[in-house]
Order: structure tokens, then C-alpha cells, then sequence
């Protein structure tokens, strides 16, 4: 589904992405975790190119990124992505927020676009809220808004940028249940987070990246119990102490 | 005051062709500004360059040359349009050169979150300019926006220089006539506080109501 090859990506001098190799089966979770800076936000956003990478290839079903422009907005139709901050439409309702994209870029009728928006809206727990504009929302309403946004372009794929870290803590839960949810009805996702009990109990793999490298991955289980490179090691030792 | 009662009709037409000057210009000002905004902020290279140097070349020409340059320099290369019809043209493009910088400010300070979210979504680069940064980037823009349309109003009164009898023309006209400079005058300077009386308060109340929760 996801097949990534020597990926690279430069910010001027600093190197964020070495040589990096991923591949994300149908129907996968991937959670990507690691220290700041260790360039799995940069990983995320390169897979839609919202960055645009120095070198290597990605490839979506297959088929290469293009360059920007409009072959590459068909592709992003496909794979749905959550932001860390949500980035809901402000001069929007709810409901526009999860109408705009269909209409315009999948060509559904309004109604019909509107019917399947209030029914995600339900799915993740916020039909009440359609009809408001989003800084009317709480963060984790928010983030749920700006998950089904991405669903109602009925995507192929998810890439979830960490997506609890705005949100206050006893937000958290609400949007990893929706996202939990999503992973058991057999969505394929790439989720960055710092969230290490939603890696253990919701991913099928866990990729750990340190300085722009993925340094080691596997089942959660291997990954948490016995993790097999000292920076994975150090890593856990520090975000599983508290 | 006999002498404004005298010669209502005059100023009466002067000021109706000040406000048709200004709300055409103000109209063509806001297209004008969007487009070369747009250009401004464009992932193409030439686009950027033409918009940057559209704005460089306008604003750096006082508007008065623009306007006898207009005027006396087309009819010279075969260009033959009206004095109102040039006027209005030449005011377009000058104070487009404004509005487009201010609305490029405006898109600067959208989040770019909210261009990248659209883009993520599948729009392409001018759909989600026009649909998500454009509308939010205008309402960010309305004061400065408003003081434009302000300084176009005043700007009108240099069609005076080129033959156009909006209201500062008539009322050198009548003074001509009745050499009642003040009276005249403080009349012509209090229509034109009036107006832009009126756009203040206009943009007061679109501030208020297009205001971004956030």
C-alpha cells in the first residue's frame, strides 16, 4: 500500500530523514515513535508530500508521488491525514469543514455529501455539534471533526501526525477510541505519536526512529518488552518511567 | 451661502461623479488586488516576479503622472478611451497595487495549517486559495482594507487634474465663477469627510460581522 525507499529530506544543513525505508501493508497500523526531532512528523508529512523530499521514492497503491500539481491532488484525495493542530477550517461550520472536499474534489452533491458528513459526525461522537464553527469546540470535538473530515473523502489510507499532542490529557482517550475504532474496522494508518499504550494495544507494528533513522521495528510486543538497539532502550527507559 | 445654494446642481453632479469614480475603483481595486495577491504567494516563479513587479512599478509612480501619462501619453499610441473611463482604469491599477499588498499580508497571516489541511484533502493549490486562505485572509483585512478605499476616495479628486468635473473640479468651477474660495471649498472638503464618514462606518460593521473566531 505504502512502500518507501532511501527516503531523504534536508531543512537547509540539518539532515531530518536518512535514508529511510517503510512499507505499509492493506489494512496495517503503523505507529511511529520517537524522540523529538528524530524526524518521524517529517517521515509523515513527506508521504503526501507536503514536504517535499531531497531523494528517494514513495510510492502510494504502487504508483510514485508526482510533483506537485494535479495528479498529486488525486493522490491526496485518497490518503486522509490529522494534524496535530486539527486545522479545521475556522471560517467554517463543522459541517462545511466535512462537506468542502467531497463537493469539490470528488464531485458529490451537497446533500449527499452533507448525509454522509452528519453520519460520520455520529460515528465519532459529535453530531451535535455540525452546525458549529470550530473554535466553539473543545480540543478533543476538534480533532474528532478533523478525523472525520478526513473519512469523508473515504480514504485509502490515514497518516495521523500526532494527533493527541495539542489536546489536553483528559482529552486524549476520546480521540484514541476513534482512532482505535478505525484501526478494528481495517483502516490502513501511519500514526506518529507519543501515545506508547495506544502503540502496545492498537499497533500491528511499531517503527522507532532516532536522528533521522529508523533504527529498529517490530511487533509491539518485541518492541516494548525487548527492544534490541540502545537508543530504543534509552528511549523507552525515559517515557515509560513516569 | 448663496453661493452653494446657488449652484446645488453643480456640486450635486461633482459629487455623484466622485462616487461613481470611487465605487468603480474600489470594485476594480479589489479584483485587481486578489489577482496580483494570488500572483504574490503562487508556487510559479513568473507569477510571483510579474505580481511583485506590478506592484513595485505602480506604487513607486505617484498617482497623478499615472494619470497624465494616461491620459495624454495613449491617445498617442492609438489608445483612445473617454477621461471618466481612464481615469477610473488608472485608479484601478494604482490602488490594486495597494489593496494586493494588503491582502498579501492578510494571507500571511492565515495559519498556514489551513492551506496545508486543504491541500491534504485533495485541493488543488488555487482551490484551496480560493476556498480556504482567500476568505479567511480577507476578513483579516478589512481595516486596512477600509483605509484604502479611503485613500481612493481622496485619490478621485486628482481626476480633477485630467478634465474629469468630479467634485473638486465643480468646485473650482463655481469658484471660478463666484471667487468665494472657503465657502466653496469648506463645502466640497465637508461632502468629501461625509463620504468617507460613510466607508469608516462600513467597514466597521463588515469588521464586526466576517470577525474569525478563533
Amino acid at each position: 500500500m505504502i512502500e518507501v525507499r532511501g527516503l531523504h529530506k534536508r531543512f537547509g544543513a540539518h539532515t531530518a530523514l536518512h535514508e529511510v525505508d517503510l512499507d505499509v501493508a492493506r489494512g496495517e497500523v503503523v505507529v511511529v515513535v520517537g524522540p523529538s526531532g528524530s524526524g518521524k512528523s517529517t517521515l509523515c508529512r513527506c508521504l503526501n508530500r507536503l514536504e517535499t523530499p531531497d531523494g528517494g521514492v514513495i510510492r502510494i497503491d504502487g504508483a510514485e508521488l508526482p510533483e506537485e500539481g494535479r495528479a498529486l491532488a488525486r493522490l491526496r484525495a485518497d490518503v486522509g491525514m490529522v494534524f496535530q493542530s486539527f486545522n479545521l477550517f475556522q471560517h467554517k461550520t463543522i459541517l462545511d469543514n466535512l462537506t468542502l472536499a467531497p463537493v469539490r474534489v470528488r464531485g458529490l452533491s451537497k446533500d449527499e455529501a452533507e448525509r454522509n458528513a452528519r453520519e460520520l459526525l455520529d460515528r465519532v461522537g459529535i453530531g451535535a455539534q455540525a452546525e458549529k464553527l470550530p473554535a466553539q469546540l473543545s480540543g478533543g470535538q476538534q480533532q474528532r471533526a478533523a478525523i472525520a473530515r478526513a473519512l469523508a473523502m473515504r480514504p485509502k489510507a490515514m497518516l495521523f501526525d500526532e494527533p493527541t499532542s495539542a489536546l489536553d490529557p483528559e482529552m486524549v482517550g476520546e480521540v484514541l477510541d476513534v482512532m482505535t475504532d478505525l484501526a478494528r474496522d481495517g483502516m490502513t494508518m501511519v500514526v506518529v505519536t507519543h501515545e506508547m499504550g495506544f502503540a502496545r494495544q492498537v499497533a500491528d507494528r511499531v517503527v522507532f526512529m532516532a536522528d533521522g533513522e529508523v533504527v529498529e521495528t517490530g511487533t509491539p510486543a518485541a518492541f516494548f518488552d525487548s527492544p534490541t538497539s540502545d537508543r530504543a532502550r534509552d528511549f523507552l527507559a525515559k517515557v515509560l518511567s513516569h | 451661502m448663496n453661493v452653494i445654494t446657488d449652484h446645488l446642481s453643480e456640486f450635486g453632479d461633482g459629487l455623484l461623479l466622485t462616487v461613481e469614480l470611487t465605487l468603480l475603483s474600489l470594485a476594480g481595486a479589489l479584483v485587481a488586488g486578489i489577482v496580483v495577491a494570488a500572483m504574490r504567494v503562487s508556487p510559479v516563479r513568473v507569477l510571483r516576479a510579474a505580481g511583485m513587479a506590478y506592484v513595485e512599478v505602480l506604487q513607486n509612480i505617484p498617482l497623478l503622472v499615472w494619470l497624465v501619462i494616461a491620459v495624454f501619453g495613449l491617445p498617442e499610441i492609438g489608445v483612445i478611451a473617454g477621461l471618466f473611463t481612464t481615469s477610473v482604469v488608472v485608479i484601478v491599477l494604482y490602488q490594486g497595487a495597494y489593496t494586493a499588498e494588503a491582502i498579501r499580508s492578510g494571507i500571511n497571516a492565515v495559519p498556514a495549517g489551513q492551506g496545508e489541511a486543504a491541500r491534504a484533502l485533495g485541493l488543488t493549490f488555487t482551490q484551496s486559495l480560493r476556498l480556504v486562505v482567500l476568505p479567511q485572509a480577507l476578513r483579516t483585512v478589512v481595516q486596512p482594507l477600509g483605509n484604502i478605499a479611503i485613500m481612493t476616495l481622496m485619490n478621485t479628486a486628482l481626476a480633477a487634474a485630467v478634465g474629469v468635473v468630479e467634485l473638486t473640479s465643480a468646485a473650482n468651477r463655481v469658484n471660478l465663477a463666484e471667487a468665494k474660495p472657503i465657502w466653496i471649498f469648506v463645502t466640497a472638503g465637508l461632502a468629501y469627510m461625509a463620504l468617507s464618514g460613510l466607508l469608516g462606518l462600513t467597514t466597521g460593521v463588515l469588521e464586526r460581522k466576517w470577525a474569525i473566531l478563533r
